[in-house]
């Protein structure tokens, strides 16, 4: 077991567990965006971030990839840390407003304006999408491509790609484009799934071997028109 | 080439070698790294080459090809030995007379450097101002080497740093040999390298433990470790297999970046015959040490500098920085051990072992000893690659060495350590060159970039490059990276243009501690350093940019205005030249520039003669 204080309050952790899991054991709130159970930690959108260390050295990690360490001291609402998440939460909002989760998180922040030019971006590139399509759906369907202001997320050479099964969890788990990536407009979608528009459920064999996270079910939809 | 089978049989062949040697033998040295064959050594070398065959000289007069010496300005430089005569700026009718003059054991006179202070000539290499100020321990192995032929190599004392290690049967000794010579990492962080090598040493791994060489060197304005990879890979191959020894690792590899081949050519050429001598594979001279090296090539992308990504790309996946810890020491290359060292750091080892640590720790300061490589560039008079003791001041770079400032104008700032470094202005030259002092001054060492700006350098210009750099070099998982960049760009453009405000100017600052803090990888964290440390110490100029709508520098296009003065002869040239057709006027007339049309190419100030055209 390994002892680390935080915000004061000394708790036992088992290694290899992340500081993040440690401050929720505790109770302690952190505001996650690209973190999700049953996904592996990935420390894309920083949000998370805590200060640990002190004096000179005390630094800011994310804490859903940094591991607890022996008598690491965590502070998850410093001055330095509530400075940082709104910033963050600025540049989002700035990014994404459409998105009911950035708008949450921002008001729950105490997030009251956004001082950069306002853009309409659907994806922050958090990469829940290319971790459930992995890790969930045993698929691979999906990654990352490109670096810097042109990274982004698609199927290789942007063509429907033959692992979909079209299950739609990349869509049940983005926190972006949860309005723009459904069947309404096909041809912006990221995984194709939508854009095939032919029922998942009808056209894969077995069926009862999938999981359909689609909302609104693109085959249910159709039939209902 | 036969492979030695004994330590003792290495021991023969290098006697052998260095008694074949006459150090009188007249020998001329053409430097023909990437810089030296782009501006002209290949013909040297043909014409030398035709020259001395033509005249039956090759007998008396040898030919030695290297690698860069780090003169650039001079560049192609021919060196004689060993009388140490330097010739910059040779062309193939002027080496005629270099051979002619070697042939006679004669010296040139017109030929030679000509000191701008005094305006007269120099012979040798050593007494010019750019040669004396340094002490080259690495680059002066680059005059001595043949890049691609191991024999020369070993006869200037190569692999005896090698034959040391192994013949003191214990690896913890030269660890604590790295450890005693207080060498820090010369990529830019400056982690203790012996106690880098000591964590390794102490990993127990049952599937081996590997070592990398980081040359993947992507700063602007950055070209040392080409220099070391093209003129002596040998010494980069002898340094790991002395940290394999080390440590007990027996993988390494060297990660160059595809943008060196002639480094690449070179370092297969030094691998194979490492390979063919037995130097490099299976049972190493007979001691059954093994240590292989493979060469991986880097796909361009900067960000593969940072260690955990370039082990990402080692193995064949996207190269994305990852948390640490877990560190590279315990989980690197498929999750064994791995340490990774930059390229002059290795160089270092053979000079540690073979001179000793104690005398290596006589060069520099204490906490910083040895010498570093600069590569000095920009607006300044020799431009070059530099080789200083730790702890010489700026002052002494740029002044002694570096010649001054190219133009009229003062120098007013250097920028150091690349996109991740900062601007040091010219009050702070009496700054020591180490790694603390310099990460006190708001920059880093970085792995050696040295960039001299003058007045005509606009600072708000300097953070914007760099942020433009980043914008695409950034890997793009951290979203206070990819983003903050941008947005960072975006105010610096906005300032640029006029149309800044003092809020946005707060707001940068803002937005650059915290892309300083909340980033994962050196890339991230330090890459708000060329915003943070120009507004730090040219604060003024943003504000000009912003009150005053000016640009003091006469760069940001949209805040200046170009005019003719009263120099203007009316020659009609600039008119003739004018993309816009913006200049108007008659013959030997003035001429005037119609302000809306003029899109500020700068085209009319580079065909004026007479200074006629102003910016403003």
């Amino acid at each position: 077991m390994i002892t680390l204080t935080v915000n004061g309050l000394e708790v036992a952790m088992e290694e290899g567990t992340t500081v993040l899991e440690a401050a929720r054991f505790l109770g302690f709130p952190i505001p996650t965006l690209c973190h999700m159970d049953g996904l592996s930690p990935y420390g894309a959108c920083r949000l998370c971030v805590v200060e640990i260390g002190e004096g000179p050295k005390a630094k800011l990690v994310s804490s859903c990839t940094y591991p607890v360490q022996e008598g690491q001291k965590v502070r998850t609402a410093s001055s330095r840390v509530v400075r940082a998440r709104k910033i963050i939460l600025e540049l989002l909002l700035a990014s994404c407003p459409q998105s009911k989760v950035i708008q949450d998180l921002a008001s729950a922040h105490d997030v009251r304006q956004q001082r950069f030019r306002q853009e309409h971006e659907d994806c922050i590139l958090c990469g829940l999408c290319v971790r459930m399509c992995e890790q969930q759906m045993m698929a691979k369907a999906i990654g990352f491509r490109g670096r810097g202001k042109t990274r982004s997320i698609g199927t290789p050479f942007d063509i429907k790609s033959e692992e979909c099964r079209l299950c739609g969890g990349c869509i049940y788990v983005c926190p972006a484009c949860q309005l723009r990536c459904t069947y309404t407009e096909p041809d912006k979608a990221i995984c194709g799934g939508c854009a095939n528009l032919s029922p998942p459920c009808v056209e894969k064999e077995p069926f009862d071997d999938m999981m359909c996270y689609m909302t609104p079910c693109v085959a249910c939809e159709i039939e209902k028109h | 080439m036969e492979r030695l089978r004994s330590i003792d049989e290495f021991g023969s062949l290098q006697s052998r070698l260095k008694a074949a040697r006459d150090p009188k033998t007249r020998t001329i040295v053409i430097p023909a790294g990437t810089c030296g064959q782009a501006s002209g050594a290949n013909d040297l070398i043909r014409v030398t080459k035709r020259e001395l065959l033509e005249r039956g000289l090759t007998d008396e007069v040898h030919l030695r090809i290297t690698g860069c010496h780090g003169f650039c300005e001079a560049e192609p430089s021919v060196l004689v030995e060993p009388r140490g005569t330097f010739y910059p700026k040779v062309d193939v009718n002027k080496m005629i007379r270099i051979v002619c003059a070697v042939a006679e054991d004669t010296v040139h006179e017109d030929l030679l450097f000509v000191d701008r202070a005094t305006g007269k000539p120099i012979e040798k290499q050593g007494d010019i101002p750019f040669f004396k100020g340094q002490t080259r321990t690495l680059l002066a192995r680059n005059e001595r080497i043949d890049p691609i032929r191991i024999f020369n190599y070993i006869e200037n004392d190569g692999y005896s740093a090698l034959v040391k290690a192994l013949t003191s049967g214990d690896p913890m000794s030269v660890v604590a040999e790295v450890k005693g010579s207080g060498l820090r990492g010369r990529g830019g962080a400056g982690f203790p390298t012996g106690l880098k090598w000591e964590l390794l040493a102490r990993q127990r791994s049952a599937n081996g433990k590997h070592l990398v060489c980081n040359a993947d060197e992507g700063d602007p304005g950055a070209y040392m470790d080409r220099s070391i990879l093209e003129g002596n890979p040998h010494s980069i191959i002898e340094g790991m297999l002395v940290g394999g020894y080390a440590t007990g690792a027996n993988e390494g590899v060297v990660y160059v970046r595809a943008e060196y081949p002639l480094a690449i050519k070179h370092l297969r050429i030094a691998l194979r015959q490492c390979h063919d001598l037995g130097i490099l594979g299976e049972d190493i001279l007979g001691t059954g040490f093994s240590f292989d090296i493979k060469l991986v090539r880097g796909a361009g992308a900067f960000v593969c500098g940072e260690e955990t990504a370039l082990i990402r790309s080692i193995e064949g996946r996207m190269g994305e920085p990852r948390q640490r810890p877990p560190f590279p020491v315990e989980k690197g290359i498929d999750g064994h051990p791995t340490i990774i060292n930059n390229v002059e750091t290795w160089a270092n080892v053979p000079v540690i072992m073979t001179g000793g640590a104690r005398e290596f720790a006589k060069v520099g300061t204490n906490g910083n000893t040895g010498t570093k490589i600069f590569s000095l560039v920009g607006k300044i008079k020799n431009t070059g690659l530099v080789e200083v003791p730790m702890g010489i001041t700026i002052d002494k770079i740029v002044n002694d060495i570096g010649g001054g400032p190219s133009g009229k104008s003062h120098v007013k700032a250097v920028q150091t350590g690349g996109p991740s470094g900062g601007c040091i202005p010219a009050e702070r030259f009496d700054l020591p060159i180490d790694y603390d002092s310099l990460t006190e001054a708001g920059s880093i060492m970085g792995s050696g970039g040295m960039i001299v700006m003058d007045e005509a350098t606009c600072m708000v210009d300097v953070a914007k490059y760099f942020m433009n750099f980043l914008e695409d070099e950034s890997c793009g998982k951290c979203f206070t990276c990819r983003k903050g960049i941008q947005r960072m760009h975006e105010i610096l453009e906005d300032i640029s243009q006029g149309k800044g405000t003092t809020e946005q100017l707060d707001l940068l600052e803002e937005l650059a501690t915290v892309v300083k803090d909340t980033t994962m990888c050196g890339l991230g964290q330090t890459a708000s350093n060329p915003v943070l440390s120009t507004l730090q110490y040219f604060r003024d100029e943003y504000v000009q940019h912003l009150a005053e709508k000016r640009c003091p520098a006469g760069v940001c296009k949209e805040l200046i205005t170009y005019c003719i003065n009263e120099n203007c002869t009316g020659c009609t040239l600039c008119s003739k030249t004018c993309p816009e057709g913006a200049i108007s006027g008659s013959k030997k007339e003035r001429h005037v520039i119609d302000t809306v049309r003029c899109s500020r190419c700068g085209a009319c100030i580079t065909v004026c003669k007479f200074d006629g055209i102003e910016v403003a």
